[in-house]
């Protein structure tokens, strides 16, 4: 009983607020933009706090794993070291330091990099491996459209192909590529309204009591 | 935005409303309406129940979508799917595991998955270790979600909320350790990646059926329906805004 009525106060809450923020995007009324305002606010400084619980939830998770043994072990270890080491390490040099700056620079970034270009490997395998799974039209369509959009945006051999380069590609990209993104987007759009439209009147609450 | 938008705006939002609050009064009582077959939410059903049967564990990720932006809609989608996932899983001996790229959808998924337990009655079951931020930029979420594909015994993975491209390197430990793979994503670039790469992808407005599809409630379908009807209003105004712009 006391967590349904709890439940109930934190919607009529969630209600409340939500209709004052979106009634103070489209109308310029002062006291609920400056409500609006106040109650964003609140939300940044919210995402703050929820990030380093959520680091806590990071480090308990690879402790346990490091509790439990195995090769994972290693990895977790290192994590954790890692994830300390650059933390006190930033916040007793602060930001602008040249330690925290090599940290990102020659540690951070080139790992990213290197995902970056095991991506693009995995990527142009998945394109080969697409036909084997679903050999369908759609599929065909998909990887031709994506040879030619690759062979007309480079050069080969320092030379641009003809007609793919000033024909086919502009073509592809700007006519049928833009329509279907288009709408697919119109399709995220309506999705994303109809969640938010849920979530503003309190029925879909996959979370919480 | 002058008056006159901001007023069309503010109608469309309650159309939209008004459409899913008639449809759900009007549908409370129907059957499940005849959906349009996605095989992908087919396949998905069978993967969960195969996972609950051998043991296996289900990995849902969540993206890397804040709560107070506009991805963060199919994050929301995806945990309404999660509520549904760890109901039909409660049984299994390896109860579902979430990863997410934001804090505040680590702790979001950890209470949808707290809340699942305590309404089937079933709380002792619940870990708030299952809900997990794996990491914040794209690579660092990407390798940390990899890594629980490979090392959690997992035997199917739903991919639903914000992804960038970084989401090949988690479709493709999937298919090395030939995991079940659904996976949709609001973001553009994301969703071709997805068609190529996942066993089961999930393309536009097909990723925020899924609540209706998994049964999570008769507003997510009456939420299906409304999106229909305001689709065709979008589809005639194009149409009819072309032909007045050709006419005139």
């Amino acid at each position: 009983m006391r967590r349904l009525k709890g439940s109930i106060i934190s919607v009529v809450i969630v209600i409340a607020i939500g209709f004052i923020v979106l009634i103070g995007y489209f109308f310029d009324i002062p006291t609920l933009q400056n409500l609006r305002f106040v109650f964003m606010e609140w939300a940044v400084i919210l995402a703050a706090v929820v990030l380093l619980v959520g680091l806590v939830n990071l480090i308990s998770v690879h402790l346990n794993k490091v509790s439990e043994g195995g090769i994972t072990r290693l990895y977790s270890s290192v994590l954790i070291l890692a994830l300390a080491g650059t933390f006190l390490i930033t916040i007793v040099l602060g930001l602008d330091n040249t330690w925290p700056q090599f940290i990102f620079n020659y540690i951070q970034v080139p790992i990213e990099s290197s995902l970056m270009a095991a991506l693009a490997i995995s990527l142009a395998y998945a394109c080969a491996r697409l036909l084997r799974r679903r050999t369908n039209l759609l599929s065909i369509i998909f990887v031709i459209t994506a040879l030619v959009i690759l062979l007309g945006t480079g050069t080969f051999l320092g030379l641009e192909i003809p007609w793919i380069s000033d024909v086919f590609r502009p073509w592809l990209s700007q006519v049928p590529a833009a329509a279907g993104a288009r709408g697919i987007l119109l399709g995220i759009g309506l999705g994303t309204v109809a969640t938010g439209l849920r979530l503003l009147v309190g029925v879909d609450r996959p979370y919480g009591g | 935005m002058n008056l006159a938008t901001n007023i069309a705006g503010m109608a469309f939002v309650f159309i939209f409303l008004g459409l899913i609050l008639i449809f759900s009064f009007t549908g409370r009582d129907k059957p499940r309406r005849n959906f349009r077959d996605i095989p992908a939410f087919k396949n998905l059903s069978r993967a969960i129940q195969l996972a609950v049967e051998d043991g296996s564990r289900l990995h849902i990720s969540l993206g890397r979508g804040t709560i107070s932006g506009t991805q963060s809609a199919s994050a929301i989608v995806g945990m309404s799917m999660l509520n549904r996932i760890t109901h039909v899983a409660s049984d299994s001996d390896n109860p579902p595991i979430t990863t997410s790229g934001d804090g505040s959808l680590a702790i979001l998924s950890q209470d949808t998955m707290h809340n699942t337990y305590l309404n089937i009655g079933a709380e002792e079951r619940y870990n708030p270790l299952a809900g997990r931020l794996v990491g914040l930029s794209p690579f660092s979420y990407a390798a940390g979600a990899l890594a629980n594909i490979y090392d959690e015994k997992v035997s199917a993975s739903v991919l639903v909320g914000n992804f960038g491209i970084e989401v090949a390197l988690i479709t493709e430990a999937s298919a090395r350790t030939r995991t079940f793979t659904l996976a949709g994503s609001d973001n553009i670039p994301a969703q071709a990646i997805l068609y190529a790469t996942a066993e089961e992808p999930l393309i536009g407005e097909e990723l925020f059926a899924g609540g209706a599809y998994m049964n999570a409630g008769p507003l997510h379908t009456a939420s299906l329906r409304a999106q229909d009807a305001i689709r065709w209003l979008l589809i005639i105004l194009i149409l009819g805004g072309s032909i007045l712009k050709f006419a005139l």
